[in-house]
């Protein structure tokens, strides 16, 4: 079967078979980098398209449709276009932070590539605490945004920027809880371990209604905390233009603009791991044959599939949804998301301890 | 160097001067209003207008009676056939004379598909201000058959130029009849879609209830017309408190809303579609055979006087006054736009309210800036 761990293994025994051990390292790393920052533009290209034909679905419109095959390379001549504008810099921003900002958004949406499962024993850095550390870098992407308000000096960037603030430190809770439950109910923090415990069943079913109602929320939080609709109070163009990164143009801008489809793959990525078993395949009760044809499917497939699926759902949010006004949104992060979670992860931690979930 | 760091610090509330326009996604046109914020929340909007004058009336006293119901057109270009209706009503008050009974029908026709078509670009306007980008589109469908209707009959998509003194100009298109049937069968499948997508959105009602409230005795004292006044229960509908044309004769409801909220004016929108098409069911079998123009001189002259008719356009109140010395052309023109009067509520609606909250109002409003400027 293909399988991208075997692939791994084989170009590892070739590299040391040629070189010193530690030249395997070093070498080894090189070639992980492209290929982070690969997978980074491929995924780009691909979610900007992807984004463009889901909206013109359901927008009863075609959308992009000259560049390639049905259009398919629209976002690539976009990217061109965006490497060869001119990057202004307005005249009043202070301008070594406002240059910095787009690469410390693109810098914390790379980092978090690195727990990532991406398929059967086929992670860039399988770290025990892989959970904690995605919570605890997602949060850092924050920065970048206050960084480009603030140091644009324009009115509506500094409003976009301090929203965005408010909002991605108050969902991160909600998004944190979420994730603790299906930690308390796998008693770890290793992403491999989280994959290896939903062998027999998904978290999602495995844990009851508690689960279901983590899934919920960690969705209505992520989209809050990538500044997507309905929750994209910081760009809200029909209040504040392009909110943060309105003086942004070029590929300042498209760093940002990346940097937003990155993270939603990120979060979604995450949020198939946890609740829909990351790699592993679907499989119903003692249905042998079922199972048997489910199983020879790539794990890649399954990991790809999950995250496209939820990428799918925020997207499909997006253009279905009006967006909530800056009170209303934190209404409903302080009043109903958090006590919600808050309770919901005493009766995970109960369900955990008496050992209820299947 | 100057920055807005300074600028708030040195302030001494703290207030912070924003320029929402002339170039912004929300004002759909070159409106400027200067809003003074604390935080998010709105202390004063002061709108700024003239981007867009291009003097209409004055130029109307150069031109013939029946050239200057064109340039009308251009006024509120989303209800072009009313504001030429309008028009035609007022010299026709001063020529006396006797419209035939199909031009009257082919007339409110018109207004009524000018109406919906205005009205649900409203919706979809509305909805995308608030955030939702798919309403927009499903708007543009309907509206894209009515003006493929206009097309055919009037040879135009937007500033029509149709009615003329004594009728309209040309006789409907063959296929006229046929086209407004399906535009009808579309709506009524399409309808209840338009309500599942937004109307019972509890995001979109939390957006706009109870946001931007403006109260029955200042929406008189503002002159706020048409269905942002009829929304905080103002009973000020043209067609049934001064009936022209037609409309005594038609079976029609007026829309009355007490709540006078941004969802209020909203509804009054949504229910004011299915009255129009109510009206052109009852029309579109019942076009009267006979000429669609009265016989009128080839050059107009009003005698000496003064002439006022007044006209519900999609946005409210339109007044027409036409002053004449019994020339050739106008002595003074004046129009009484509904715009103008509705954005002079914004600042009051607005105030102490969020920025989300001014957008919600504005949507509601339907503002067309070039009806306000002229």
């Amino acid at each position: 079967m293909w399988n991208l761990s075997d692939i791994a293994k084989s170009v590892d025994e070739w590299l040391n078979s040629v070189m010193s051990p530690t030249w395997v390292l070093v070498v080894e790393m090189v070639v992980i980098g492209v290929l982070a920052i690969a997978l980074f533009a491929v995924l780009g290209l691909v979610l900007v398209i992807m984004e463009r034909k889901v909206a013109a679905y359901m927008q009863i419109r075609l959308g992009p449709n000259r560049v390639g095959p049905k259009g398919m390379l629209q976002s690539l001549a976009d990217t061109v276009k965006l490497l060869v504008k001119e990057g202004l810099t307005p005249a009043g921003a202070d301008k070594f932070l406002f240059n910095l900002a787009p690469f410390i958004a693109m810098i914390t949406a790379m980092l978090l590539l690195a727990p990532l499962a991406f398929a059967k024993d086929f992670q860039i850095w399988d770290l025990n605490i892989g959970v904690l550390y995605i919570t605890a870098v997602s949060s850092l992407s924050v920065i970048g945004i206050l960084m480009a308000g603030w140091s644009s000096n324009n009115k509506y960037s500094l409003l976009g920027a301090m929203r965005s603030g408010a909002q991605i430190v108050s969902y991160e809770l909600s998004a944190g809880l979420a994730i603790m439950t299906v930690v308390i109910l796998t008693g770890s923090l290793q992403m491999s371990e989280i994959v290896k415990s939903q062998a027999d069943g998904w978290w999602l079913f495995k844990g009851h209604i508690p689960a279901i109602i983590s899934f919920v929320i960690f969705i209505i939080a992520v989209t809050a905390e990538t500044n997507r609709a309905p929750f994209d109070l910081a760009e809200a163009e029909s209040e504040l233009t392009a909110g943060f990164h309105t003086e942004y143009s070029g590929m300042k801008f498209a760093l940002f603009f990346l940097a937003e489809y990155i993270n939603v793959f990120i979060v979604c990525a995450v949020g198939a791991t946890l609740f829909l078993g990351g790699w592993m395949p679907f499989h119903i009760g003692n249905w042998e044959g079922f199972n048997h044809v489910m199983d020879y499917i790539p794990s890649s497939i399954w990991f790809f599939g999950k995250t496209f699926f939820l990428i799918f759902v925020i997207m499909w949010f997006r253009w279905t949804f009006p967006r909530l006004r800056i009170d209303q949104l934190l209404n409903l992060e302080w009043k109903y998301l958090l006590p919600i979670s808050m309770l919901n992860i005493l009766v995970v931690t109960l369900i955990a301890i008496k050992g209820w979930h299947f | 160097m100057y920055t807005i760091t300074e600028e708030i610090l040195t302030t001494p509330s703290g207030d912070m001067v924003i320029n929402v326009g002339p170039q912004h996604p929300a004002t759909h046109g070159v409106l400027h209003l200067l809003i003074t914020l604390n935080g998010e929340t709105i202390k004063k909007v002061e709108p700024h207008l003239g981007y867009i004058h291009r003097s209409i009336e004055k130029m109307c006293e150069s031109l013939s009676y029946r050239q200057f119901i064109y340039s009308t057109s251009r006024m509120d270009y989303l209800s072009a056939h009313i504001n030429n209706h309008g028009c035609a009503l007022a010299v026709e008050k001063g020529l006396q004379v006797e419209i035939p009974p199909r031009a009257e029908v082919i007339r409110v026709l018109m207004d009524e598909l000018t109406r919906v078509a205005s009205h649900i670009l409203a919706w979809g306007a509305l909805a995308m201000d608030l955030g939702a980008f798919t309403p927009f589109f499903h708007a543009f469908r309907e509206r894209e058959m009515i003006n493929d209707i206009m097309e055919e009959t009037c040879g135009a998509r937007l500033t029509m130029n149709y009615m003329v003194p004594g009728g309209v100009m040309m006789d409907i298109h063959p296929n006229f009849q046929r086209r407004v049937k399906e535009l009808l069968k579309q709506f009524s499948e399409k309808i209840d879609e338009y309500d599942e997508l937004v109307t019972y959105n509890t995001i979109f009602i939390n957006r706009t209830k109870n946001v931007g409230y403006l109260s029955k005795e200042d929406a008189i004292s503002f002159g706020v017309s048409g269905p942002s006044a009829r929304a905080s229960g103002v009973s000020c509908d043209i067609r049934k408190i001064y009936p022209y044309s037609i409309y005594d004769k038609l079976k029609f409801d007026e829309i009355l809303y007490t709540e006078g909220d941004s969802y209020a004016r909203y509804m009054v929108r949504v229910q004011e579609v299915k009255q129009s098409l109510s009206i052109i069911e009852q029309l579109i079998d019942n076009i009267p055979e006979g000429d669609f123009q009265a016989k009128t001189k080839a050059v107009l002259k009003l005698p000496k006087g003064e002439f006022y008719s007044r006209v519900e356009t999609a946005r409210g109140e339109l007044g027409v006054y036409i002053v004449s010395e019994g020339g050739m052309t106008p002595y003074r023109i004046k129009f009484r736009s509904p715009g103008y009067s509705n954005l002079s509520a914004l600042d009051h609606m607005t105030r102490g309210s969020k920025i989300g909250d001014l957008i919600a109002s504005m949507g509601t409003l339907d503002l067309v800036i070039p009806d306000i400027d002229r």
